[in-house]
Order: structure tokens, then sequence, then C-alpha cells
């Protein structure tokens, strides 16, 4: 996928214009919030399993080497293989292979977004196959040809009205005038729609939420069951994933499955959880012929031994971008590539290179809300902080930025006239403000102006008040 | 010229400072693999007996939207199958899997008419058996093999799975366990897993419109639990 993450600021100002987009980015809170707090408060032992699970990630990745080779011994020994791919056009390529060999015309997908990451889409309908997205969310952005704006509901940024204009723009052969005004309405369309397609599929495509090294098994989450008919109607089963996605056994997957859906949904489950091992069996009565195993590097390998190794730690949840106050004011696409929130802001610059996405990591205000709710502890913003760091080294920052920060550095390096100066400031601004508390705008302020107040300050200084308070003591 | 899994796995080794894990170190994560532990386990179902487990169960698979009934025997089975298609005023008719064939005598429900074998996605409601079900979170574990194809978890409208007591197990753990322990057993075909290992706790669903829940997005829209004696 073309990354415009260098035009985030731009993308970030379009999007808190949208009107229609801030409506539906309102369902956040309730949707993913209160839903996650509530499920992770009945669990008492929450943050003792981010823990363990934090552990299980961490000795894998230690070990990714040995693990990764396990898994492929057992997938081979379950009738499958292992594609190793070190960049998305090798995954490309090796997918565009098994589908000719198949010689496949139409190709459902389960959700993935590692098919997102090496633009799978595109490129199978430049060389005539059709993919066919079957997750709902995913179905809706691929019939509007946009990218998803959420790593886990693709859709978030659409309102019921404007699914239901794609819907009637694009099933011509149904009525113009039928109802398309609950959840319901939209649910029952497009299961009749795909329903034929999966049966018609000569591939289906697959993520993986995780690869089990004991058993050479891939594991898919899912709510919908689009994931399950895919692989199982599909004749050949591709699954697509990253290989940080691998992880010792089954109990270790169990132990971070308890995370996951609470993380994500606010689920103690999802509906489906599916550990698929190999193609059919001879006795088996369903199932592909074929499986696959699309292994994707794409420069994760380098990213282990270095301070953005925790990120590859990362399930995929999405809890940090539901609680991130950037992301529920822009929207994923403003983060301009296929990850968005805090979790894309370290990611996207380790995948895609600081130069392209330098102002994703800033797009920040440091809260840290996204750590305290990541399932695996990643410190997200301290890895953001090191990217800062590499861009100004870099001599990437903008130039105001860089003059700001010199202008501040030789003030705050002199006391005494950092206290005149912060002094002044402060008395002459809150004399100014006196009346309204407030200032609408501000020379030299106008980015912060141009959308909120700015607090008037009360006449003393920080400082000042803080001299005061011991003096008195 | 190495190929794309030499240079890949060279580069984790480059990444990591070391060479192949060998010796001592690699015969320890040999062992981590062939006799996996237990990880924490939430207290939830520590210490519970086998009815306050299936009570558990049952709690637990309502809260996914799954309706349960809990019969005596297997020959109860018909009859309240019959009954809930009735209730949810459903179509008198279902396919089984042939797993079931031997297990459960139909003409005790006469009205319904049963069919044996694989979805082809026409199909109203299914029966299938689980192989466990887990009382921590109402989850079914349900197996592919011979005679329990896959698609009847997924095609039908409605699903109805059956379950029998001593097939609860608290945690998901205890389910591999008990996997593991029968594939050991068993069928001795060399796999450690059946081809497909479905972990279902509930009907279809999504919340892909407006964060709004709407059951049957593409599997079932109905999920039925049978818990038997034995």
């Amino acid at each position: 996928m073309q990354s415009t993450s260098r035009s985030f600021k731009a993308n970030a100002h379009r999007a808190l214009n949208d009107a229609v987009l801030q409506r539906a980015l309102g369902n956040i809170k309730t949707g993913f919030q209160e839903k996650r707090r509530k499920v992770v408060e009945a669990l008492p032992e929450f943050d003792a399993l981010r823990d363990c699970g934090r552990d299980i990630k961490n000795h894998t990745l230690a070990h990714l080497d040995f693990y990764l080779e396990r898994f492929e011994e057992k997938v081979i020994a379950n009738g499958g293989t292992v594609h190793w791919c070190r960049t998305p056009a090798e995954a490309r390529e090796t997918i565009l292979a098994i589908c000719r060999r198949r010689e496949a015309r139409t190709v459902t997908k389960g959700k993935s977004m590692v098919a997102e990451e090496i633009g799978l889409n595109e490129f199978l309908e430049a060389n005539a196959i059709e993919p066919v997205e079957t997750d709902l969310g995913e179905y809706i952005i691929q019939i509007r040809h946009e990218p998803p704006s959420h790593i886990i509901a693709p859709a978030i940024h659409l309102t019921r009205e404007q699914i239901a204009e794609d819907f009637r723009r694009h099933h011509t052969e149904l009525d113009p005038a039928r109802r398309l005004e609950e959840p319901r309405d939209f649910t029952d369309e497009a299961r009749a729609q795909l329903r034929d397609r999966y049966f018609e599929a000569d591939v289906g495509i697959t993520g993986a939420n995780f690869l089990i090294a004991e058993t050479g098994s891939t594991v898919i989450v899912t709510n919908e069951g689009n994931g399950d008919m895919t692989q199982l109607l599909g004749k050949c089963h591709v699954v697509v994933a990253s290989l940080e996605k691998v992880v010792p056994t089954l109990d270790d997957a169990a132990t971070i499955l308890r995370l996951l859906a609470r993380s994500a949904t606010g689920q103690e489950m999802s509906v489906y959880t599916t550990f698929s091992t190999g193609p059919r069996r001879p006795d088996d009565l369903d199932g592909p012929e074929e499986f696959h195993v699309v292994l994707l590097d794409n420069g994760r390998s380098a990213m282990l031994g270095t301070q953005f190794q925790d990120m590859l730690r990362c399930i995929r949840c999405a809890a940090c971008m539901n609680h991130c106050p950037v992301y529920a004011a822009v929207g994923g696409h403003a983060y301009g590539w296929v990850y968005p929130g805090p979790m894309g802001a370290v990611l996207t610059p380790s995948l895609i290179g600081v130069e392209e996405a330098g102002h994703l990591p800033n797009a920040s205000t440091f809260c840290g809300r996204c750590e305290s709710v990541c399932p695996m502890r990643i410190p997200l913003p301290k890895m953001m902080r090191h990217y800062r760091t590499r861009e100004f080294e870099r001599g990437l920052a903008p130039p105001m930025a860089k003059g700001g920060l010199a202008v501040w550095a030789f003030l705050a390096t002199r006391p005494t006239l950092y206290r005149f100066v912060t002094g002044m400031a402060a008395r002459v601004l809150g004399a100014l403000g006196r009346r309204t508390g407030r200032f609408k705008s501000l020379p030299l302020a106008g980015g912060w102006t141009g959308v909120r107040d700015m607090p008037a300050p009360e006449g003393r200084s920080f400082h000042a008040l803080w001299a005061e308070r011991r003096g008195g003591r | 010229m190495s190929t794309a899994r030499d240079q890949i796995l060279g580069s984790i080794r480059k990444s990591l400072g070391r060479e192949t894990m060998s010796g001592e170190a690699a015969a320890e994560l040999h062992q981590r693999l062939a006799r996996p532990a237990q990880n924490l386990i939430p207290a939830r179902t520590a210490g519970l007996d086998a009815e306050a487990m299936v009570r558990l169960l049952v709690i637990k698979l309502g809260e996914g939207a799954c309706t349960v009934d809990d019969v005596a025997s297997m020959s109860e089975v018909p009859a309240r199958v019959a009954a809930w298609l009735q209730r949810e005023n459903l179509p008198a008719r279902l396919i089984q899997a042939p797993a079931l064939k031997d297990g459960l005598d139909w003409s005790t429900a006469p009205t319904l008419e049963v069919t044996t074998g694989t979805a082809d996605g026409s199909e109203d409601t299914s029966v299938t058996p689980a192989f466990a079900a887990i009382a921590e979170t109402g989850t079914l574990m349900l197996l592919s093999d011979a005679t329990t194809p896959t698609g009847l978890n997924f095609l039908p409208e409605n699903h109805i799975a059956i379950v029998r007591r001593s097939q609860v197990v608290g945690p998901l753990e205890d389910a591999w366990s008990r996997l593991r322990a029968a594939r050991a057993r068993a069928d001795g075909d060399g796999h450690t897993m059946p081809r497909s290992v479905n972990l279902i706790s509930g009907p279809s669903r999504t919340a892909d419109i407006e964060q709004r829940i709407q059951m049957g997005a593409h599997g079932p829209r109905r999920m039925h639990v049978i818990v038997v004696d034995g």
C-alpha cells in the first residue's frame, strides 16, 4: 500500500473538519472503551496475565529462529508448505504463483492486516484474479476502494448512511427502494451477497493471529465466521502471516487469547477461534486440499535486538488506538498507511522508514493511555520518543520545531533569564486574559488556537508560586 | 545462492547476536515443546466440583447468546431438539454429523426430517457433537474428523451442539491436555492435531456497522447447546 504518512498534518486537518467522520468516531468510546473496562474488571488476574503474555512473547522473540524452524517442521509433517518471504514483493509473487497453479479466478479473503501491508488486493486485480473480502467491514471498504481505518474495525470511520449508499451503488440487482436502515439490514444483505462467493472461490486467503510451533497450526480469531468459511470452502487455504506471530505451545496461545479478545472487543473469547493444521486428511469429509503458510519478514528480523524489539510482541488487538485521544480525533486514515494509532506510530516508521513516517511518532500527546491498556505491555510512548530523537538527530525535524527547541534550550540553560522571561509572559498574558480567562487567538500560536482556546495564565509563573509555597512553610 | 529462508533465519540470528541454537540450550527448548507446561490459569474455575462447573458453563454460554438445555440421557435429545426448533419457530428438519448416527434415535421425534452428512449451505439446522466444553468462558471445542465435518459448524442457519457432562472442563488448557491425550491414544495417524479445531462461543456476529452488535453475520444465527448426563 502506498503511504501518505508524509501528509499526516494535512490528513489530520481534513479529518478534524469532516463532520460525518467525527460522528462515526464518536462510537469508539461506548463501543470499545466501556466494553473493555467491564470485562477486564471481571478478571482479577488480568494484569498478572499481561506479565505472563509479555514473558511468553519475549521468550519466543529471543529464540525466534528456533520456534520458526519447529513450526515449519510441523507444517510439513501435516502436509502443508511454508513459504519464507523477505519482502512484500516476494509474498505477493508467492501467492500469485499458488493462485496461477490452481487456475484461480476468484479468491476469498478473511481479514488480514499483513495482506494489506503487502498490497495484495491491488496486485491480484492487476493479475486478473478477483479478491473478495468477506469480513463485513473489509467488504464495505473494498466496495468503497478505501484502505481500512482501524485494525479490527476497518469501517469504523463510516456511518450507516454512507454504507447504505455504497450498498445501493454496488448491489444493483437488488430493489433500489429496499430498506437499509438497521444494522440487521446490512448484515443480511452482505451475508446473502457473499454466501455463493465462498463456494465459487478457488483459493481462500486468511491471516493468522498465532502460529503454533508445537503443532504447526495457524490460528484465526473472528466473530463473523467468515475466515472459517474462507478456509473451509476455498479448496486451497493460504495463510499469510508475519513471522513474529509464532508462539511455542497451545498453552501459550491459551494465555494470550485471554488477553486478546478482552483488549480488542471487550469479549472474554471471540466467537470463533480456529486452529488449522494442514490440508484435509484422507478420511475428512471437508476441508481444503492444500495448505500454505506465507511467512513474511519485511524488516521485522532487523527490529530484533534494537530498542524497537518490544513492538514485535504486538497482538493487533487495537486497544491502543481505541484509547488514544489523537486517533479518536483524526481516525485511522490520517496516519496514511496500514497501521494507525499508537502501534502504527511505532510500527510504520520501523517498516517503511522514519523519513516516510516521521510525523507519526509526533502525533501523540504522550498521555500514556496506550501503554496502560496494552495487553503485551509494549512501552509505546518510549518508542515514539526514540523515533522523535532519531528524527531530530538526522535533521528531519521541521525548521519551526528545530528553531523553537533552540530558543527553549537557550532559555532553559540560563535559569535567571528563564525565570525573568516566563514571569513576564505570565504577568502580561494574565493581565490581557483576565476578563475571559482564555484567548481565542494568539500571535505565533494559530496552530493551537485554530481548533481550541488557549487558557490564560493567572498572572504568576509556577516557579514563583513554588518559591512562595516553600518560603511559607 | 542462499534462499530467502536462510537469509531470514540468518538475519534473525544476526540481530539476536548468536549462532543456531544447539546443545543444552536447544534441548531445553525442545523440552518446552515436547512437555508443554500450563501458564497462569485464572482462579475462576479452580476447585469447582462437576456440578458447579456445569453451572458456570451454562451461565457463560448464556452470556455468549447461546440457549442451553440439560438432559439426563442421549435418548432425550431428539425430543428436546424438536421442542427447541418449535419454540424458535424453525423448520422441522436438520442434518446431523455422521458421528451421531448410531448414538441418536430420532424415531422418538417423528415430526423431524433428519439427514446425515456434510453441509452444502442449504441446511437450516445442524446437530454436532463437541469434544469438550470450556466452562471458564462458555466455549465449545469441536474437532474435524471422518465423522464430524467442519462445515456443519458454520454453514447452517442454526447450530445445535451436544456435550456430555464428563466433557466439561474448567480452562482451555485442560481441553488441550485432553486433546493431546486423545490424539496420542486413539487414531495414531501421526498428526498432533485434527485438521481443524474450532473453539466456538456462541452464534456468529458482527459489530462492523456503527459498533452495534448484530447476530448471524456469516455463520449460524442461533446456537443451542444440549448438556447430556454422563
